[in-house]
């Protein structure tokens, strides 16, 4: 048994385009995933609210509007004009300035800003949000040094309008440590079992005195380690370079990763006993598993905004559970009593998949 | 150079890394002519046959096949050769005809052309009423004949045989062999690889490599009075034992 | 330690076409047994079903006192395999597909180096080398250690030497040769027909039946009727230049640097005066016909025709 990981291991590491796949893939995903949301903004359409029109609300007015990253698309006279003025599709925040702004603020020491923010891009807006509040934040801190001499706030205040939650900010993780574990779990055992039934080295294992539990043992703990390895890198990666925060336990973590790297073992195991050759493998595994994890899964487009008959395919997708699972353990930081059941089904699901693999990997050629 | 040698080849040196392949070959091969190529398995046989047919390039030396300097008209050589061998031969999933279709296709052949020599090709194996048949369904001799008929289609000067019978039943090979003949009658000049000693008495000149040269080429019935023995097999085996 | 296998009228089918029909036959403790036929006549499917990789549809056979069907873990034990492609792992290096196959076997290639000493020395030299860079007689040889390594009482040797050099072949025969001498039993399938006479019974096979089984030498001694030899001075056109011979010749074969005919009962004489009439007006010299004797690839063309 040992002997046969051992192989396997020579196999993998002796092929270069393999090992690319298997580790540079889950890289470039991240970095691909992370900076295509994370891009500077520029010429920001935005409409300001100003309620109380005094000379520091004009003044903080220009301060946007100069920094270069704001355009003033519109002034607004009124609350009921922000409705409008989204919908009209050009703006992506109302700056709104409360009544007597100055006012307050020479009195009480802080006054009060809201932002309004079009969130249903909202890694965009997480980023007009920062940005305003940064160029307010600096100019009250001009405003205390050269005019006030005392200690002034001005406090903003954000909300997001269509996507509250701001849903996807960091949902990119979840989805990509799902692709990826599908992807190396599933696509390169199958591939690496039917590449030896046409090398013709299969013929030659199945008539050793092997039995189907342990070739198939052999065949996938590699990859289950290299999986594992690729899940801490993607990990790594969030953290360092994204600063993406983990707010449940790791070890949890790590444990649902692991049902779910031996369920995609299982489905590759069944791929490679249905396909003849390495590329119906590759094509299985890529139109069968690869492409409904990413668009049925919830990881790119939200299942509840699905038809339903497709809501009710994604449930039969592991990739949908498994995400919701580290959704709920990485982003709100909760514990199994949340999402026992979704386990229960990733849990169901494996065992499900293990049995017919075993059944249906033959010991024969027919 | 005599106008009648369709292959010539000169001082060919081909090197992977400090491995010596092809050892300085020098032969001609005449128009019409069977010539059989033999040689132990890495005895350089197939990096020869990939020089002469554009498929890789000399390290040194002039190799000259049907007109065309193999170094820098590969591309005008490959319409003038045709090849075929047991591994690479016809598609399995494509139907007798199409096979035709799609070859005669490629080497250019107008579609007036194909279906006239489709025509006369399959009434000249007895292949007629199989011609929308899937190739994976016929016999494996059957599958050589049809190669070795598309590969002569487009009438080459020369045409590479790859080991063409392996593991074909012995009435077949001798039917596949009289095809040879009867192409080589019309001026294709065959160069055929083979394991079967037997074939290579079928060859007009015989050519045995051993560990990158070539170490004898001659006629059969001279080969083997050279080497004092009864038969074409002893000959190889004096050859390549000699070397190991 | 060697055992006996016993083919009783074994049937196998894949989808319409018949791959084996009703063959029985039964090989000797110890026999060095060769299947001799062209592709497509079934030897792979039977070497397949006596290694119960595939289940046959009519018939049973047995390996010593197991059945193939139900007793196939213990048969897989005692048997080593060689497929037709060889089943080597050509990333692998020599001795890493060796120590693998060992491994499978629950044995190590230290335990048993004796037993694949003779083959596995030849090769040696290259273990470190990748079995996909070896020779096709060196990758053969790999092949054979990788089946022996686990002291196998059946050899089964699909097509060893298809498509290996002619020297190639004859070594391998010769190790083989040396290995029942150990007392195993050895099955051999092969296209080459030159190689029936190494083997101390054959069965000639083609679509999936038997032409003759016996010893070489009896199936040669069993061809019926006289066989003659041509040669002339154009022996590359005598073929065709023959097409239209009639008259009880029956069959005209090229047989490496001869003709080899066969007729419908005419003496020596008779086919002489037919073939040089005929030859003598397509203009040929030097025409000789005398007796010849049959090889094994005469029985075979005759067997042929038969069916």
């Amino acid at each position: 048994m040992w002997a046969f990981i051992k192989k396997e291991f020579f196999h993998i590491f002796r092929d270069i385009r393999s090992m690319v796949i298997l580790f540079g893939m889950p890289i470039a995903q991240v970095l691909l995933f992370g900076f295509a949301i994370t891009t500077d903004i520029k010429d920001v359409n935005i409409a300001i609210l100003d309620n109380s029109k005094d000379n520091i609300t004009m003044e903080l007015s220009n301060k946007l509007v100069s920094s270069g990253y704001f355009i003033l698309n519109d002034n607004l006279k009124s609350n009921d004009q922000i409705e409008a003025a989204f919908k009209r599709g050009d703006i992506k925040e109302v700056v709104i300035f409360e009544n007597d702004f100055a006012k307050k603020l020479k009195k009480e020491g802080k006054a009060n800003v809201q932002l309004i923010l079009d969130a249903s891009e909202p890694n965009t807006a997480n980023m007009i949000s920062a940005y305003t509040s940064g160029i307010i934040n600096t100019y009250s801190l001009e405003l205390m040094k050269k005019s006030f001499k005392m200690p002034v706030s001005i406090i903003t205040d954000t909300k997001m309008l269509y996507n509250p939650e701001l849903k996807s900010v960091y949902m990119f993780v979840p989805g990509v440590i799902t692709i990826i574990l599908m992807l190396v779990s599933a696509m390169m055992t199958s591939i690496s079992i039917t590449r030896e039934k046409e090398v013709g080295t299969m013929e030659a294992i199945l008539v050793s005195p092997l039995r189907p539990i342990q070739i198939i043992l052999g065949k996938v703990a590699p990859y289950v380690i290299l999986s594992f390895i690729n899940l801490i890198v993607i990990l790594l990666l969030a953290k360092f370079v994204f600063a993406m925060p983990m707010y449940g336990s790791l070890i949890l973590l790590l444990l649902e990763s692991i049902l779910f790297i031996v369920m995609a073992l299982a489905l590759g195991i069944l791929i490679s006993a249905i396909s003849k050759s390495q590329q119906q493998a590759m094509m299985l595994s890529m139109f069968g598993l690869l492409l409904p994890t990413i668009l049925l899964s919830g990881f790119i487009f939200p299942i509840e905004n699905m038809p339903l008959p497709l809501q009710w395919v994604s449930h039969i997708m592991p990739s949908k559970w498994f995400i919701i699972i580290l959704k709920n353990i990485m982003l709100k930081g909760v514990g199994m009593a949340y999402f026992w059941k979704e386990t229960l089904i990733l849990f169901l699901m494996t065992t499900f998949f293990i049995v017919m693999s075993v059944k249906k990997f033959k010991l024969r050629l027919e | 150079m005599e106008e009648n040698n369709i292959i010539v080849v000169e001082g060919l040196y081909k090197k992977f890394g400090s491995f010596v392949a092809n050892d300085n070959l020098n032969f001609t091969v005449r128009k019409g002519e069977i010539f059989g190529f033999l040689g132990a398995n890495g005895a350089g046989k197939t990096t020869a046959i990939k020089i002469l047919s554009g498929l890789s390039k000399p390290t040194s030396g002039k190799v000259i096949v049907a007109g065309c300097n193999v170094k820098h008209e590969a591309n005008k050589l490959k319409k003038n050769i045709g090849y075929m061998s047991q591994r690479f031969s016809l598609y399995d999933d494509m139907t007798v005809k199409e096979n035709f279709r799609f070859y005669g296709g490629i080497y250019g052949l107008s579609a007036k052309e194909i279906k006239l020599k489709t025509d006369h090709l399959l009434r000249k194996l007895d292949m007629v009423e199989n011609k929308d048949v899937l190739l994976k369904k016929l016999p494996l001799g059957w599958k050589q004949k049809l190669a070795f008929s598309v590969a002569v289609m487009h009438d080459p000067a020369v045409v590479f045989l790859d080991e063409p019978t392996g593991g074909v039943d012995p009435i077949t090979r001798r039917q596949f062999w009289e095809m040879i003949y009867e192409k080589s009658l019309e001026g294709t000049t065959i160069f055929v690889t083979t394991h079967y000693m037997d074939e290579a008495e079928y060859c007009e000149r015989v050519s045995i490599m051993a560990e990158g040269k070539i170490e004898a080429l001659d006629t059969p019935a001279n080969l083997k009075k050279q080497f004092k023995v009864e038969t074409m097999d002893d000959v190889f085996v004096k050859i390549a034992r000699k070397e190991s | 330690m060697s055992v006996s296998v016993h083919i009783n009228s074994i049937e196998k089918k894949f989808e319409k076409v018949e791959a084996l029909k009703k063959l029985s036959l039964n090989i000797e403790e110890g026999e060095l047994f060769g299947f001799i036929g062209p592709d497509g006549s079934g030897k792979t499917t039977l070497f397949r079903l006596i290694t119960s990789l595939l289940i046959p549809d009519g018939g049973n056979i047995k390996v010593g006192e197991l059945d193939s069907e139900t007793d196939f873990r213990e048969i897989r034990k005692i048997t080593g395999y060689m497929p037709g492609r060889f089943s080597l792992y050509h990333d692998l290096s020599v001795e890493e597909n060796l120590n693998f196959y060992a491994s499978i076997f629950n044995t190590t290639l230290k335990k048993n180096y004796h037993l694949i000493k003779d083959v596995y020395e030849q090769i040696e030299p290259f273990k470190k080398r990748k079995a996909g860079a070896l020779s096709g007689g060196m990758k053969q040889k790999l092949a054979l250690s990788c089946a022996l390594i686990h002291k196998p009482e059946l050899l089964i040797l699909d097509e060893p030497t298809t498509g290996v050099d002619a020297v190639s072949r004859k070594e391998f025969w010769e190790l083989l040769k040396k290995m029942q001498k150990t007392g195993i039993t050895i099955l051999v399938s092969t296209p080459y027909m030159d190689e029936a006479s190494l083997c101390d019974r054959v069965a000639l096979m083609q679509k999936g039946s038997l032409l003759a089984l016996d010893s070489p030498e009896n199936i040669v001694k069993k061809y019926d009727g006289d066989l003659w030899q041509l040669s002339s001075s154009n022996m590359h056109t005598i073929i065709a230049d023959l097409s239209e011979v009639g008259s009880g010749i029956k069959n005209i074969f090229r047989f490496g640097e001869k003709v080899h005919i066969t007729s419908n009962g005419l003496n020596l004489e008779e086919v002489k005066s037919v073939i040089t009439e005929e030859l003598k007006s397509k203009g040929h010299n030097n025409i000789i016909v005398e007796a010849a004797k049959p090889q094994i690839e005469d029985c075979f063309l005759d067997l042929m025709e038969e069916n």
